[in-house]
């Protein structure tokens, strides 16, 4: 597509950002889960797997289908500067999708963590690894991050014992609507790493071929009945 | 003598999030549910007497008085109705006192639901609450929860005996093996002991709660409900149910210090195995006639301590019997056939009453093909309270 002049003027400035390596974790049921940054061309497939949630309204899938349904699609128009976007597959077909944007050369914002297949901490591992991305890749000393659910609440905040920054920077807001801001720094993340963030690299060849091209799901636990298709 | 008493029907909800239901509808689905498997919901106006197992709704919903609600939601009145609450025993309780209510001849059909909603709360009050149950002064405030006492407690047995962290793991595999074929199971996903003790990913994938416990090693916090309904056997009511009776063979309870320091051993369980001796000795049986059993397991060390004390397995030896396979369905002793309180979930108050269905279904042939026990004559639920201060055990026999 033709860039012209008006569209260069709605872009944001980009930040050319180091790529996330892929790695591989053995979920408790014995799954492979391909771990890896996904491509602009995916979007189709991403927001295809998000679309179904913004039903949900238990545990909060609602909000943070449709907040993450809007940062994918802004990723994909070029409407949100230097954003990524993780996903783990298995066998291809998405179980998790997390959204992050780098601000500034020390500085992360976390944007959202949605877990399609529970009950194996799918959610979790992705959330580290977008920690991993942030602290070890693009070298950033803090994210910010907030959460928007209980569930979420209790995974970053309490288990990583984030700095709550609400109070002693008041003017600090994260982009997200202004709720209390909480920060993971470097410190925060070396005392964690061991217990958080765990997974192989490189990705053997052919564990990774089967997650370069991502399915969205047939069937949701959080839509009991619901199947692709029907 | 004594009659016989019997079960006619059983009900069971799927365990997990129930959160956005109210704790009498939670029960009564349940309810209904044995009602419909004795034969009908009409057999409600032969009911003499209901016994509600409940630990803590008062906490977990800021509601009381749940048996008087049940019966009225039910539309039951006038029969008698009362709460049982004897901590996570609370199940078991009420169904002895359900029989104890038909043996001593002022009841011949009693109905027995029980259920609990623990999501209604986040996780760590949810720990909390349950908490409560230890002693005040020298326990609860000091910060014990139930997880940090079984975490001391599986150090201690792992000290003495020699058992693993990898051997915690391999119960938690076999009873989500079980779990993941149990159309009630909370947690229906069977789990592999590479992902979770000894591949590379398994300390993070398995962390720690209260070392040496991890997250395998500990039952979720699980909402739902059952219920049985007992039955005078030599009533003339007994006929009026459809379902061939499943006999109360043996019931026993036994209590313990509440201060677990003031025990001369901690890991001698002595409730645990003076309820089932005073159950085998009224059931007139042993261990070895035992076909299979549900064994409290909110965390998986008690599996293998309840296993060591009703007689299964020598002192300290129960983990090997595991590494032999010999409590998986097809083994020596089949123990928690459901998915145990790991997998199936532990909604405290219902979790008794939720075994001695499995032992029902069990018993009558009626579980999952994949996770039928092979012509069972006997099965044995310890249903445990507190920190084994409260314990009943009861065998059912199939006539």
């Amino acid at each position: 597509m033709a860039i012209d002049e008006l569209e260069k003027k709605l872009r944001p400035p980009e930040i050319a950002l180091k790529p996330y390596p892929a790695k591989l974790i053995t979920l408790a049921s014995g799954e492979k889960m391909v771990v890896r940054e996904c491509r602009r061309e995916e979007a189709g497939a991403l927001l295809g797997t998000v679309y179904p949630l913004l039903a949900v309204s238990k545990d909060y899938y609602d909000i943070v289908a449709a907040r993450m349904y809007s940062e994918i699609l802004g990723w994909f128009r070029y409407r949100v500067a230097n954003e990524f976007v993780i996903v783990g597959a298995i066998d291809g077909v998405i179980a998790g999708i997390v959204t992050s944007r780098h601000v500034e050369a020390k500085t992360g914002m976390s944007l959202h963590t949605l877990t399609i297949k529970r009950g194996l901490r799918v959610g979790a591992q992705l959330f580290a690894a977008k920690m991993e991305h942030h602290i070890e890749y693009l070298g950033e000393d803090e994210v910010h991050i907030v959460a928007e659910s209980p569930i979420g609440f209790k995974r970053w905040m309490i288990e990583y014992e984030l700095e709550d920054r609400s109070a002693q920077y008041p003017g600090l807001r994260h982009e997200l609507g202004g709720v209390p801001t909480f920060t993971l720094t470097r410190k925060l993340w070396d005392a964690v790493r061991a217990v958080k963030c765990t997974g192989t690299r490189p990705v053997p060849p052919e564990i990774l071929k089967t997650a370069d091209k991502l399915t969205m799901p047939s069937e949701y636990v959080q839509l009991p009945g619901w199947k692709r298709g029907s | 003598m004594a009659p016989k008493v019997g079960i006619v029907g059983i009900g069971h909800c799927r365990f997990g999030n129930s959160s956005d239901y109210d704790l009498v509808d939670v029960i009564a689905y349940s309810a209904n549910d044995a009602f419909e498997d004795a034969g009908g919901l009409q057999l409600r106006k032969q009911v003499d007497q209901v016994f509600v197992g409940n630990m803590a709704a008062g906490m977990f919903n800021h509601q009381t008085s749940v048996a008087s609600a049940l019966v009225s939601r039910m539309d039951m009145e006038p029969v008698p109705a009362e709460l049982i609450e004897n901590g996570p025993a609370s199940g078991a309780s009420a169904i002895r006192l359900g029989y104890m209510a038909i043996a001593s001849g002022m009841a011949d059909v009693v109905l027995v639901a029980a259920g609990e909603v623990m999501r209604s709360v986040s996780g760590w009050e949810a720990t909390n609450i349950v908490a409560t149950m230890a002693h005040t002064e020298a326990e609860y405030n000091m910060g014990l929860t139930l997880p940090g006492f079984a975490g001391m407690f599986t150090r201690l047995y792992m000290e003495k005996y020699g058992m693993t962290e990898r051997d915690l793991a391999l119960v938690a595999v076999k009873d989500h093996a079980n779990g993941a074929l149990n159309k009630y199971a909370h947690v229906q996903i069977p789990v592999t002991i590479d992902a979770i003790a000894d591949g590379e990913s398994a300390n993070v994938v398995n962390n720690y709660v209260a070392e040496p416990l991890r997250m395998y090693s500990t039952c979720p916090i699980s909402d739902g409900s059952a219920a049985v309904i007992l039955v005078n056997m030599d009533s003339p009511k007994a006929k009026l149910f459809k379902k061939k009776a499943i006999r109360i063979a043996g019931i026993g309870s036994a209590t313990d210090t509440h201060c677990v320091h003031n025990r001369k051993d901690p890991l001698v369980l002595d409730a645990v195995r003076l309820s089932s001796q005073i159950a085998y000795k009224m059931a007139g049986i042993g261990p070895k006639d035992i076909s299979f059993a549900e064994l409290h397991d909110a965390f998986v060390i008690f599996e293998l301590l309840n296993s060591e004390e009703v007689g299964f397995f020598e002192r300290g030896k129960s983990f090997i019997g595991v590494r032999n396979h010999e409590t998986e369905i097809g083994g020596r002793i089949p123990i928690n056939t459901s998915g145990g309180l790991k997998a199936k979930g532990h909604p405290v108050g219902a979790t008794g009453v939720s075994q001695v269905v499995e032992l029902v279904r069990q018993l009558r042939g009626e579980a999952e093909e994949s996770r039928q026990v092979k012509d069972p004559k006997y099965g044995m639920a310890v249903n445990f309270g507190g920190f084994g201060n409260n314990v009943i055990t009861t065998i059912l026999a199939k006539d």
